[in-house]
């Protein structure tokens, strides 16, 4: 029901208090600023340091975090501003008991609309120059520099290509690249869209089809080790599957893995084991020299830190998603889908025997251009955090 | 006049409901199915978040898996958040505006329908067993025949596109109801926010449906009959449905929000018993808000390769978007600086809105920075993101609506206690499920994933995730109870039961009556009613003499047209021309009976209206 008669102006609000109470607030938030960008650092303790971009390796992955730290900076100051005011309106502000009189009907405020418009468009400038240098910055095309290595990747349902024009020679599922250098990614798609993301070392780039190629780069950090890959766009079932490696190693294990990928296959020493290997992998697959390189390469397969890009090799498997070289090699050919639902290996049919002669086989085929240093490496840092 | 005439038709029971054109009747109709998509796609979430509580789960298969995040995404925007929109804007734009009805009561009934069986031919894959599963973007190849074979993709071609006509005639007809039909005195600058809103929001699908409409019939001739729009192996590309997918997808996300924008306007207003601060300002914001809306969509598509002029520009445009936003947020706080606040069930939804959609709308800022983008894109930072607004902004701005005008609509006013459990509820709910959520993308997880790795550090964040879910559907599950609880009350609600209405849908009963208004109201300000009601007035001041009021005839037609598609829409699903045919002849034999049978309506003579206790 209407009231029967205005009452009016009971509740008060003088616009010289509201400006003073602004004024203090003001003080006090600028001190939080400085807090705020503190607790901006913390963050980047956060997370793997194989896998978050809050935890970059990478010079690219670094600069985006700088864009991160500047952005989420200004964005708790904000946060926090109208957490406070909010606050503060809703207790002070409340309908006590008893209390039934009409506030004043404020029409507005220019000063205080200006200030809400000026002070946002500030704090956006403070953020878009350092964006707009960075997206330019990151445009760069270092692919006409001599020192850059230069690898193209193709992206399939549900596995990377990586090939390395300068050396001619292709991998899969493991991206092995040498530290303190730049690596220039060109990305393309076999069927469907897919993203290449190496979350610790840069961000990602979209896989477009028919030679809409996309260009990135990494910059590697000057240590060895070992990053986690993803695929960002939906890409079918097993999308969640479409893991892979980059693995930064010193500049003699890469001179060695290079050489070793040139050298002629190696094939099973059982004629028996061979000739299986032989008709009904090698129609898909290619070992060096041999094969038809139509799916992935798997020419030194037993040193990926994976089988099919999701199966982790270790000696001391914790989940169920890892095992032994060979265990993985075993469980991936005997049913590739219960692995990877939706791929596109079949289901070979092989006796027990060739099955386990097989896996055997490709656990065992190691390329063995580690050098001292990177063992050592291995055996500590990476697998144990792993 | 003359007019004694026409005989006049009335239906009842669920004829009347089939063929109704009063505006009040679709928009409950557009809130009941609304909120049954909203049940479906929560059900779907719910089935998510089960299936991500642990690592390496096996509650449902990777496929099913993507058909559900297709489907939540695609039922929760078009059948579920929008219907619920348009229910309120039926329900009570003519209302604010004083107008009698809609400017086109026939079409807004053929946009209910068509809406509604566009969303129940989606729904039906569920039941075929062909759901589609390419994401609710549906981005191509994947969503080509060679990567999605079978009929699932092509019922969100159908579907979407059946529904999408009901869209895009409720924007047409709230435009041209808001520029022809407001009551002598009702300018434009004295409409209420949430007419305001509805009226930008018209605009924005006037001109984004049809590009998502372009798309979705290009993408039907391709999987249909071989076309090659999206086929890049025979001249087509696939960027152009990016493009043309996100021209339409990033106004949509305003089409949501500005309506919610609207509603926490009227709420924050009443319960602080204050008129809204820079009333003028915020219709400005609103208006730009809409327009920049346009200039922004390839901020989905930083990673897609635009290179670095393309993610610059659209970067700052993008940022440019936070400005009129703030300017609502802080308008919206001023307007409770030196209220009276009352902690009604709507009024605390407005307040959870405000901080809970600024958080949102920051992380909108950071994903505007391209380079940070290239690292949050496709990440569960960007679920988190996008739940912001669309969950914690535009629902709880729609559940304030539902409970502010739920006295307006139906008669009766919503249990308070359960009101507030809802809302406890459901905002505790979001903020456990979705917070995490941009943690989880900051270190690592990609979104549409069916499952992650024991060991990445994703397990604890994604079991707290799943509880919120559930908490959420607690909430939700309150809110049902409250209906059920509420629908068996007498209608009881007075004209202006939450006593401090400034709007003109609280000068008359509650529910309105069919003609609205027996005569029209002179509009002297904004806040009109409250003016009134300030300067001692009961009621509005008639602008015109109390005659005899002209009323569209309900028609079953707009009914039977919708049938008419669904029908085709399954011929065209399954190859069968002739089912198909036969479906379009059926709509076009409606359009051509339309047009020829000559109706002009009936009217409600002053007798009847003072029957029922209206003074002349």
């Amino acid at each position: 029901m209407p009231p029967a008669a205005p009452r009016m102006a009971t509740v008060n609000t003088e616009e010289a208090g509201l400006m003073g109470v602004l004024k203090n607030r003001w003080l006090q938030w600028l001190r939080l600023t400085s807090l705020l960008a503190g607790a901006a650092m913390l963050l980047s303790a956060c997370g793997r340091a194989d896998l978050s971009p809050l935890n970059p390796q990478g010079e690219v992955a670094k600069e985006q975090l700088n864009i991160m730290k500047i952005s989420i900076s200004i964005m708790t100051l904000v946060v926090v501003v109208v957490f406070t005011l909010a606050i503060y309106v809703v207790i002070r502000y409340r309908r006590r008991p008893g209390n039934d009189g009409i506030p004043v009907q404020v029409e507005g405020n220019h000063k205080l609309e200006i200030i809400w418009t000026v002070i946002p468009l500030i704090l956006l400038v403070i953020l878009g120059v350092p964006t707009v240098q960075t997206v330019f910055g990151q445009a760069k095309d270092y692919s006409k520099d001599e020192d850059a290595i230069l690898v193209n990747v193709t992206a399939h349902q549900y596995w990377w290509k990586f090939e390395y024009p300068q050396e001619g020679i292709v991998t899969a599922q493991e991206l092995v690249v040498p530290k303190n250098s730049t690596i220039v990614i060109e990305a393309k798609t076999a069927d469907v869209l897919h993203s290449f993301w190496v979350p610790a070392l840069a961000g990602k780039i979209d896989t477009n089809p028919a030679g809409n190629i996309n260009r990135m780069y990494i910059k590697t950090p000057d240590k060895t080790g070992i990053f986690l890959g993803k695929c960002a766009e939906l890409c079918g079932p097993a999308h969640a599957l479409m893991d892979f490696k980059v693995k930064v190693v010193d500049e003699e294990s890469y001179a060695n893995w290079i050489s070793a990928m040139k050298a002629p296959a190696k094939l099973p020493e059982d004629p028996a084991i061979a000739e299986v290997f032989e008709k009904k992998c090698l129609s898909c697959h290619a070992v060096g020299d041999k094969g038809v390189p139509v799916y992935p390469d798997l020419t030194g397969i037993g040193d990926r830190e994976t089988v099919a890009g999701i199966l982790v090799n270790t000696d001391n498997p914790k989940y169920k998603h890892e095992g032994t070289v060979y265990d993985n090699l075993y469980r991936w050919i005997k049913n590739p889908q219960e692995v990877k639902p939706g791929n596109l290996m079949p289901t070979v049919e092989l006796t027990e025997e060739e099955l386990q002669g097989i896996a055997r086989y490709l656990a065992d085929y190691k390329l063995h251009y580690e050098s001292e240093e990177l063992r050592n490496n291995d055996a500590t840092s990476d697998k144990e955090e792993r | 006049m003359a007019h004694g005439s026409h005989a006049v038709k009335r239906y009842k029971g669920i004829l009347d409901w089939l063929t109704t054109v009063d505006h009040k009747k679709i928009g409950i109709l557009y809130l009941l199915a609304g909120g049954f998509f909203f049940l479906i796609g929560g059900l779907e979430a719910i089935l998510i978040r089960i299936q991500l509580w642990k690592p390496m789960n096996d509650f449902v298969s990777p496929d099913t898996f993507n058909e559900l995040i297709t489907m939540h995404g695609t039922t929760m925007i078009f059948l579920g958040v929008m219907p619920v929109i348009f229910g309120l804007m039926n329900c009570i734009v003519p209302l604010q505006i004083g107008a009698r009805d809609v400017a086109f009561p026939f079409v807004n009934a053929l946009g209910f329908w068509t809406f509604f069986f566009g969303g129940l031919l989606l729904n039906i894959s569920w039941l075929t067993g062909h759901v589609p599963d390419a994401g609710w973007t549906s981005y191509v190849p994947l969503a080509s025949t060679t990567f999605s074979n079978g009929p699932g993709v092509d019922y969100y071609v159908l579907g979407l596109q059946i529904s999408g006509i009901g869209s895009l005639l409720g924007g047409i007809n709230f435009l041209v109801t808001i520029i022809n039909m407001r009551a002598p005195g009702m300018s434009f600058m004295r409409m209420p926010m949430f007419t305001w809103a509805t009226f930008v929001t018209s605009l924005l699908i006037l001109l984004a449906f049809p590009a998502l409409t372009v798309g979705l019939v290009a993408l039907m001739f391709d999987r249909l009959f071989g076309g090659n729009f999206f086929d890049p192996s025979a001249g087509g590309n696939i960027m152009l449905w990016e493009h043309i997918f996100w021209i339409f997808g990033h106004p949509e996300v305003y089409i949501l929000i500005l309506p919610a924008f609207g509603i926490i306007s009227e709420v924050v207003t009443t319960f602080s018993r204050k008129r809204l601060f820079g009333y003028s300002s915020m219709v400005f914001a609103t208006v730009l808000i809409g327009f920049l809306g346009f200039m922004v969509w390839a901020h989905h598509m930083f990673t897609s390769g635009l290179g670095p002029v393309a993610n610059a520009l659209f970067s700052i445009a993008t940022m440019l978007i936070a400005v009129p936003t703030g300017i609502k947020v802080f308008n919206w706080l001023f307007t409770m600086w030196g209220g009276s606040i009352k902690f009604t069930s709507p009024m605390l939804f407005a307040i959870g809105f405000i901080p809970t959609f600024v958080m949102g709308g920051v992380t909108g800022v950071m994903l505007a920075a391209a380079p940070a983008d290239y690292q949050y894109h496709d990440s569960y930072f960007v679920v988190g993101h996008f739940h912001y607004t669309i969950v914690g902004g535009l629902v709880s701005g729609l559940f304030a609506g539902v409970h502010y005008w739920w006295p307006k609509i139906f008669g009766r006013k919503l249990n308070e206690t359960l009101g507030k459990l809802t809302f406890w509820f459901f905002i505790i709910g979001f903020h456990l499920t979705f917070f995490v959520q941009h943690f989880l993308g900051l270190t690592g997880m990609q979104r549409r994933i069916y499952t992650y790795l024991d060991g990445m550090g994703f397990n604890e964040m994604n079991l707290i995730s799943t509880i919120g879910a559930i908490t959420m559907g607690v909430g939700v599950i309150f809110f049902l109870i409250n209906v059920i609880v509420t629908s068996a009350k007498p209608r009881t609600a007075t004209n202006d039961p939450w006593e401090d209405g400034r709007t003109l849908e609280w000068a008359i009963s509650s529910p309105a009556p069919e003609y609205n208004f027996a005569q029209l109201p002179l509009i002297r300000g904004y806040d009109c009613y409250w003016k009134e009601k300030m300067e001692g007035n009961r009621e509005m001041q008639p602008a015109e003499p109390l005659g005899p009021i002209h009323m569209p005839s309900p028609s079953i037609l707009p009914f039977i047209m919708s049938v008419g598609l669904f029908i085709a829409g399954f011929g065209f699903i399954y190859h069968q021309h002739i089912v198909a045919a036969a479906g379009l002849a059926v709509t076009l034999i409606c359009m051509m009976l339309r047009s020829v049978i000559e109706d002009h309506g009936y009217h409600i003579e002053p007798e009847e209206i003072q029957a029922k206790g209206v003074k002349a």
